[in-house]
């Protein structure tokens, strides 16, 4: 693949990098990363993906822009209120990098589609804000055997880690299972700093961009916590469960399934 | 760098008097990701920063530079051989 003129003054500060260079500048142009939720986590890395020169982006989410998102999805504006936040994510990101692809997949991701839509991606970013939602997308990837990072976030606390098939912990590992919808706070009923969403959802940027050019440690194996309030970075060794029910070596869970939207399917 | 010993003929060559910085240094970087290794090329950068910056910049990615001729036009000819991937 020929870099423009244009391509090495846009991506100058990334080839400059000996750790990126051209090679690196070439696979993240080559890369198709698919972002599920355009919300606050969403938002900023689908950003910082398209800046970096991502080649195809996918974006994966069936809600409307609400005036109450703008404290923190930065990828809408005032003026797309009441529009569907793919269209205006992609309008965004098309506007700041018109060299990259932008996929638009409306409508909310579910057992019946997921499988399909991961497959046509290199690494998926969990960037959505509910309970439901992110294991169908851990089993989905699990059994696609695709990459992806996940992170979740509330009030001032954030949390990431990155699944690498066959090489570390999946997301059921950590957690078994979803809570139970009654025990579960979403980000509509607790806050969330809007800054914070930026800071985790940049380090998910981050692990693709990683993961696409082929630098670096990932979070395989380790969940990167973060406190906005006490400003500390803590990161726990998490092992693979051995018995887990969808990566283990006699898994039960054999493909995805919607669980109960009760956890935070609250007035949608 | 001996001032006796011919310097190697160049097997290819790089105009970055258009460019300012970090530009030249992208550019000769791209152009010296297409050479193979112990190969030698030609930049041709203006006197300044170019001329101060850039063979210092070339060291630090490994390659070896060779020589820094002035062309008398208020450019240089920078001499590099491409180091070890």
């Amino acid at each position: 693949m020929g870099l423009s003129d244009g391509d090495l003054e846009r991506y100058s500060r990334h080839i400059i990098l000996r750790e990126i260079g051209v090679g690196g500048q070439r696979r993240l142009l080559a890369g198709k990363v698919l972002v599920i939720g355009a919300g606050g986590l969403g938002s900023p890395a689908a950003m910082y993906l398209a800046a970096a020169g991502v080649g195809e982006i996918g974006l994966a989410d069936g809600d409307e822009v609400d005036l109450s998102n703008l404290q923190r999805q930065i990828a809408h504006s005032t003026a797309d209120i009441g529009r569907p936040k793919v269209q205006s994510a992609a309008e965004t990101l098309e506007a700041l990098n018109p060299g990259v692809r932008v996929n638009r997949h409306p409508g909310r991701v579910t057992a019946a589609d997921i499988l399909d839509l991961v497959a046509r991606y290199d690494f998926v970013l969990d960037g959505t804000d509910n309970f439901p939602a992110k294991f169908l997308i851990n089993d989905a990837c699990v059994i696609a055997g695709k990459p992806f990072s996940h992170a979740g976030i509330i009030r001032f606390r954030g949390q990431l880690t990155t699944y690498l098939p066959g090489r570390g912990p999946c997301y059921r590992c950590l957690f078994v299972q979803p809570p139970p919808p009654e025990a579960v706070p979403s980000c509509r009923q607790a806050g969330v700093v809007g800054a914070l969403a930026g800071v985790i959802g940049c380090l998910q940027a981050l692990e693709a961009i990683k993961f696409l050019a082929g630098l670096g440690g990932l979070l395989c194996g380790r969940l990167l916590t973060f406190d906005a309030l006490s400003m500390a970075f803590r990161e726990i060794r998490v092992p693979v469960r051995e018995n887990c029910a969808v990566c283990g070596p006699d898994p039960t869970i054999l493909r995805p399934s919607d669980h109960e939207m009760a956890a935070c399917g609250l007035g949608e | 760098m001996s001032a006796k010993a011919p310097l190697p003929r160049p097997g290819a060559t790089l105009d970055i008097t258009d460019a300012v910085c970090p530009l030249t240094f992208v550019k000769a970087k791209v152009a010296l990701e297409d050479l193979e290794a112990g190969q030698v090329i030609s930049i041709r950068l203006n006197d300044g920063e170019p001329a101060q910056n850039l063979p210092r910049s070339l060291k630090d990615e490994g390659h070896a530079v060779l020589g820094l001729t002035d062309n008398g036009d208020g450019t240089f000819a920078l001499l590099v051989r491409k180091g070890p991937a």
